[in-house]
């Protein structure tokens, strides 16, 4: 009877492997086979250059998405990422083109983030609401709050150009390299040894596979919701700033549907909505797959609007091939 | 009507759980069907409904070889089965849930409401009991529903009703109303699967009695000429008395003390306390409070007035981290959805309620954690490949291992064990014993919630039994009967004043 479970589970490994394989690495063979494609199509995709552009393009929605990866790891999810985008890019905007001193802006900025994000985490560890309805209300009312604090117009000014600091963050080059991804490095080095290394992490994924369980083993289930919707604020807000930053001005209808973006990112990733299983290296990869297929689409010259088709099918197969390897 | 299952085999995997079963059944009969959790009784019964497949073996009825397509082809040919978990919408009214996919409707679809209510009723009646067909099913005690299944069943025509583990969560008259139901049934030529591991009930109600263990049928008898050592017997394979290991306890000072706790329509003025070494038994009937009161003292539930003590010290327990703190443990009744991340590793999963003290710099130490967790499952003899495997692909034995392993390595010094062999086969389950034997004579205070009476009289020290949210005795095992601590279970008491 013993030896037959010792089979049994022996069995189960080897399968299991397989399926560790599919869900690790199924996205880098993706992405590297998409971008030997599209070199082949256009090989001007693969000058570097173009994949420091490509890069930098994909800066802002993988910050978005390396937050959003802590939020549904817990089986949740957040819709307002793009509305604190621009409510946050709007206050930075604006408190500069009035002389504030760049350090304050940025930080008040980013900070916002964080507290708006903090407001979503209370109204589902707390309040009990589901994350779903609860950010899409926030995403709602922050949207519209963007809109008072606006009225509608777009924010610039010649003071925001004087700082360097700000112009740095969205239009600098350092070694050459431009600054939006070196942000987005630094800022996947700090997530990723957080969830992998931290007892943060580790309570991340407990209560993403059994709230109730992790609740039962000490975790402190609440508080620990309330910082992870704090980080997807903190990453927004920051999206925000590189954003603005890269525009020059602060648009009222800034970040629409860039919530979207980062769930695919993280999906592609391999990151289960279920919650519980899924890592930050995915959501790097899923970033660069739909970046990749937005720079290859833009070089090929097909429309954006076919555009959005062929993104859409390419999310679906990911899905359809996540559940066949999960369902193995 | 008669049904005849010869031979029946059935894996799942490299497992084999049913090797050669025969089993018969016919109408105007109480059949019952015993044996330990995992010897194969419902999988039989699945069988028998079609809910599997088999691997081997036939099935007559009326002497004719049948094949059932699925559940409903079985249901049409009058067998019915009411599960022990009824998955009703409890939402739903009875009504609703009575007819759910057997709506009574017109051409155009739409339901004929009236007609429904009317049939379920004449269901009910037919029972002797009065429901109010239109109140939402959740409302209803269990017992209530039962008779609701078993309405149900009489909807279909059933011929053969197969009823798994019915009582277990039913109070003194609600099971008495069952009885009586049962016998009124037999009467009108109705035969009953009854399946259940309490003596007296087979002795109470069943004609004859098969035993099953480890996959395949011991003996048929018929339950006039058969005694409860017998089938006891039967069921283990053994005397019950190498069943448990022996026990040479050594108390210490009291280590947990409860005073006066209540929580308002839920558990009153519970009072008992824990020595060092001590195992106390919580028992009595599901739904009596024992857990109730056990997540209370574990800060996962509120309680309203009380005192818990630790080593004479008052503690305040709000959440299960404050009790973690004051060295408690909890492996609670249901492991998958309470005690385990079932796709976890086992690392994770043992690590989890220690997880801060492993940090260095703000990092986790992975190399202390693997040595922790291998120290721990070695300790507690959980079977795995590594400590990397999920959770969820270990048996339900060495899952509970995995539970208690979390415990012992949080530093618990006080263990709550709910239900603690419940889904464990045979095996692990004496294993089970001797852990708790170990961690006692390392001092640790263990309370033993547990619904099985031989496990309680064979494991522990002392039993408190609870009886609708109250202590109505604690005894010393030694001195304790199967029938003393069921007195004081159902609300009677031990000065020969029973029921």
């Amino acid at each position: 009877m013993e030896e037959q479970t010792k089979v049994a589970e022996k069995g189960e490994k080897s399968t299991f492997n397989f399926k560790k394989f599919i869900s690790k690495l199924g996205p880098l063979v993706a992405l590297i086979i998409l971008i030997i494609l599209v070199t082949a199509l256009s090989p001007g995709f693969i000058q570097p250059s173009n994949l420091l552009n490509l890069l930098r393009q994909v800066s802002i929605n993988a910050v978005i998405a390396f937050g959003m990866t802590f939020v549904i790891l817990t089986g949740g999810i957040d819709l307002s990422v793009g509305s604190i985008l621009a409510l946050t890019g709007a206050v930075t905007a604006s408190m500069l083109a009035s002389g504030t001193s760049a350090i304050i802006a940025l930080l008040v900025g980013f900070l916002m983030g964080g507290l708006l994000g903090f407001l979503n985490g209370v109204l589902i560890a707390y309040g009990k609401a589901a994350p779903f309805i609860a950010t899409l209300a926030t995403m709602t009312i922050f949207r519209g709050a963007t809109y008072v604090f606006t009225n509608g117009n777009p924010i610039t000014g010649a003071k925001m150009n004087n700082s360097f600091l700000f112009q740095f963050m969205g239009r600098g080059y350092l070694l050459g390299i431009p600054v939006p991804i070196f942000i987005m490095a630094i800022v996947y080095l700090i997530l990723y040894v957080l969830l992998h290394k931290t007892t943060f992490g580790r309570k991340t994924y407990a209560l993403g596979g059994n709230e109730q369980a992790a609740y039962i083993a000490g975790v402190k289930t609440k508080i620990v919701t309330m910082w992870i919707y704090t980080i997807s604020g903190l990453m927004a807000s920051l999206a925000g700033i590189i954003l603005t930053s890269r525009l020059s001005s602060a648009q009222p209808d800034a970040g629409t549907s860039y919530e979207m973006d980062a769930i695919a990112a993280v999906v592609l990733g391999g990151t289960s909505l279920a919650g519980g299983k899924g890592r930050i290296f995915g959501t790097l990869i899923g970033a660069l797959i739909i970046g990749t297929l937005n720079n290859g689409m833009n070089l090929l010259g097909i429309s954006s609007f076919y555009q959005q088709i062929v993104k859409g099918i390419v999310i679906l197969i990911a899905v359809l091939l996540d559940r066949r390897s999960s369902n193995d | 009507m008669k049904i005849e299952m010869k031979n029946i085999s059935k894996a799942f995997g490299t497992n084999k759980v049913l090797e050669g079963v025969n089993f018969t059944v016919q109408s105007g009969e109480v059949h019952a069907l015993m044996g330990e959790n995992g010897a194969g009784k419902s999988t039989l019964m699945n069988i028998l409904t079609r809910l599997y497949g088999d691997d081997g073996g036939e099935i007559y009825v009326d002497g004719k070889q049948t094949h059932f397509s699925g559940p409903l082809d079985a249901e049409q040919h009058g067998i019915s089965f009411i599960h022990q978990e009824m998955n009703n919408f409890l939402e739903m009214s009875v009504v609703d849930n009575m007819f759910l996919n057997k709506e009574i409707k017109n051409k155009f679809g739409i339901m004929n409401e009236s007609k429904m209510r009317e049939q379920a009723r004449f269901y009910l009646n037919k029972l002797g009991t009065k429901i109010d067909v239109d109140k939402p099913i959740g409302t209803l005690s269990v017992g209530r529903q039962q008779m609701i299944e078993i309405a149900k069943s009489l909807m279909t025509n059933a011929k053969i009703i197969i009823m798994d583990e019915p009582t277990a969560a039913l109070t003194e008259n609600e099971i008495a109303q069952l009885f009586e139901v049962v016998r009124d049934l037999k009467k009108q030529g109705v035969g009953f699967i009854y399946i259940s591991h309490r003596m007296e009930e087979i002795f109470e109600i069943a004609d004859k009695v098969t035993v099953m263990r480890d996959g395949i049928s011991i003996n048929e008898y018929s339950t006039k000429d058969v005694n409860m050592k017998q089938l006891v017997k039967d069921m283990v394979g053994r005397e019950i008395g190498d069943f448990y290991p022996d026990r040479n306890p050594h108390f210490g000072k009291v280590s947990l003390e409860v005073q006066h706790l209540s929580e308002k329509g839920v558990f009153n003025d519970v009072n008992f306390q824990v020595h060092e070494g001590e195992i106390l038994a919580f028992s009595g009937l599901m739904g009596a409070g024992r857990t109730e009161i056990m997540r209370s003292i574990f800060g996962i539930d509120p309680h309203n007035e009380g005192k818990i003590l630790i080593d004479g010290k008052e503690v305040h327990i709000h959440s299960p981290q404050e009790a973690i703190k004051n060295q408690i443990g909890f492996l609670t009744e249901n492991r998958k959805d309470e005690g385990l991340i079932l796709n976890d590793s086992l690392r994770d999963n043992i690590a989890l309620p220690s997880i801060n003290g492993f940090v260095k710099h703000g990092i986790i130490d992975d190399k202390s954690v693997n040595d922790f967790t291998n120290m721990l499952m070695k300790r507690l003899t959980v079977k795995a490949q590594s400590a990397d495997v999920s959770a969820g692909s270990l048996s339900g034995g060495n899952q509970q291992k995995v539970v208690l392993a979390k415990w012992v390595g949080s530093g618990s010094r006080v263990l709550i064990l709910d239900e603690p062999t419940r889904g464990v086969d045979v095996g692990a389950k004496r294993e089970i014993y001797d852990l708790m034997n170990e961690l006692t004579d390392r001092h640790v205070a263990i309370i033993m919630i547990s619904s099985d009476l031989p496990e309680v009289l064979g494991m522990s020290d002392k039993t408190a039994v609870v009886y609708e949210g109250k202590i109505t005795g604690i005894v010393d095992t030694k001195t304790a009967t199967q029938e003393s601590v069921m007195t004081l279970a159902t609300g009677g008491s031990n000065d020969g004043r029973t029921n």
